[in-house]
């Protein structure tokens, strides 16, 4: 295997993982932050707090229960694998883990750009005769799409390292279920240092320029809001 | 114009509380809620315009029933055509002046695109002067031109009444002079009718023919012919 290829083969599989995760959030995550945001109810808080527990909870323990839960004898695998899917050590396992692990942080950002939103303006929005779905698409969500991009940028970064909850789920499988941090963990493993500091090289640059965009994007300049 | 309300509202947290019981009738074209802020005021236009639900009461304008807590009618604000024009007017930030005068008039999930033009938007923005400024954003605007944006947006949509919500308490006093003249003239111009409240005295001087006072969430005094009423005077103005 060149160079090239061990840089190239799990950097694009990370990319991939990665993205994916990061349309699932952007999707999911938005979507319950914009219920946490508007849900008037004593029950929001311990919500709140389950959906976050991704970000405090160890990497290992997140798999375990996706193993307990997806796993070809977990709970709902037997279901999943009569539907065709299967998730332990496949690229798509790789996904809902690192979707899974980043999620809070689109819930966090989404849900704090939703409840800085001025209700006022919506109300305007209101009683201009515009129904509740077009003020969430033309009202709220622009008001607070800086605040979801940032998240959803974080989101990216944070599924690109993903580690430990991807490879006890996905595996180490090279080419294909092989991303980059993994690939790091296997080089350093073998002495291969060569490949790991190339990989790790790769991995800070693209995680610097994630973090310098997603820098600029919050908090908002002060012209965009009056 | 038509207008019959009675809105009952309790308020309030742990310790704090507020009872809202107004009830007045009018077929006056300029009505004016006067009296001191926290008094019910707002909420009272609030519930015109059904952003704010009652406990019970009846709100029917011009023979058509905005809502009835006994025949369980509550027309969503979205139906009620009634505008409203918010203190601080309440403009989109992310949208061009253009674009929030023509708000009303797109219907989907989409707002009205930048730089298209939109006759029956055009016809307003060239009615207040606006031109200049219709690529401009809100937040590059001065407060009077954001209020006559905000008017413009909210008679657009053809409302079948305006509610005006202290509208020049955001502006600094030589320019709420000139912009009370305006929307004096506006209202001898126009044919729609007008709710306005406010605790200033001259605005309802200005702007009321039929002036209800409102205080501590009830209706205290009213003056239907266009004159001097003594509700005029804040109760609090002589113990102090």
């Amino acid at each position: 295997m060149t160079t090239l290829e061990a840089v190239w083969v799990p950097l694009s599989l990370s990319l991939k993982v990665a993205g994916w995760a990061t349309v699932l959030n952007a999707v999911l995550g938005v979507g319950a932050a914009f219920a946490l945001s508007r849900w008037q109810s004593a029950a929001r808080d311990v919500v709140d707090a389950l959906l976050t527990l991704p970000l405090v909870l160890p990497p290992t323990v997140l798999g375990y229960y996706l193993l307990v839960l997806v796993g070809r004898r977990g709970i709902f695998g037997e279901w999943l694998g009569r539907l065709g899917i299967e998730l332990v050590f496949t690229w798509q396992g790789a996904v809902v883990a690192s979707t899974i692990v980043a999620f809070p942080l689109v819930l966090k950002s989404a849900r704090a750009a939703f409840e800085g939103v001025d209700a006022q303006l919506e109300d305007a929005a209101r009683v201009l005769g515009t129904p509740e779905a077009g003020i969430f698409f033309r009202v709220t969500l622009p008001l607070a799409s800086r605040g979801i991009i940032a998240g959803v940028l974080l989101a990216f970064a944070r599924a690109l390292g993903e580690f430990g909850a991807t490879l006890m789920v996905a595996g180490n499988l090279p080419g294909r279920t092989q991303t980059l941090s993994v690939a790091i963990y296997e080089a350093v493993q073998a002495g291969d240092d060569n490949t790991a500091n190339l990989l790790v090289l790769v991995t800070s640059v693209t995680c610097v320029v994630l973090l310098v965009a997603a820098g600029r994007l919050v908090p908002p300049t002060r012209k965009a809001f009056r | 114009m038509t207008m019959q309300v009675t809105v009952r509202k309790q308020l309030g947290s742990a310790d704090r509380h507020f009872a809202l019981d107004i009830a007045f009738d009018s077929d006056s074209r300029r009505i004016a809620l006067f009296g001191p802020s926290g008094a019910g005021k707002s909420l009272t236009l609030r519930a015109i315009a059904g952003l704010l639900t009652p406990d019970s009461g009846r709100i029917v304008l011009n023979g058509r029933t905005l809502f009835d807590s006994e025949a369980r009618i509550n027309v969503r604000p979205q139906e009620r055509r009634v505008a409203y024009l918010f203190q601080d007017y309440a403009l989109f930030p992310h949208l061009t002046v253009e674009q929030n005068i023509a708000f009303g008039l797109a219907r989907g999930w989409r707002n009205p695109r930048r730089g298209a033009s939109h006759p029956e938007a055009r016809r307003w923005i060239d009615a207040f002067g606006l031109r200049a400024i219709t690529g401009n954003y809100p937040g590059e605007i001065s407060g009077g031109q954001k209020q006559r944006a905000a008017l413009a947006r909210a008679l657009v949509a053809q409302p079948d009444i305006v509610l005006l919500d202290e509208p020049f308490s955001a502006l600094d006093p030589a320019l709420r002079v000139r912009m009370r003249a305006e929307l004096r003239a506006l209202q001898a111009n126009l044919e729609v009718p007008m709710l306005v409240i406010s605790h200033d005295p001259d605005d309802v001087e200005a702007l009321g023919d039929h002036v209800l006072e409102v205080r501590e969430g009830r209706i205290f005094g009213a003056a239907p012919v266009k004159g001097h009423p003594q509700v005029y005077a804040p109760a609090s103005a002589h113990i102090v």
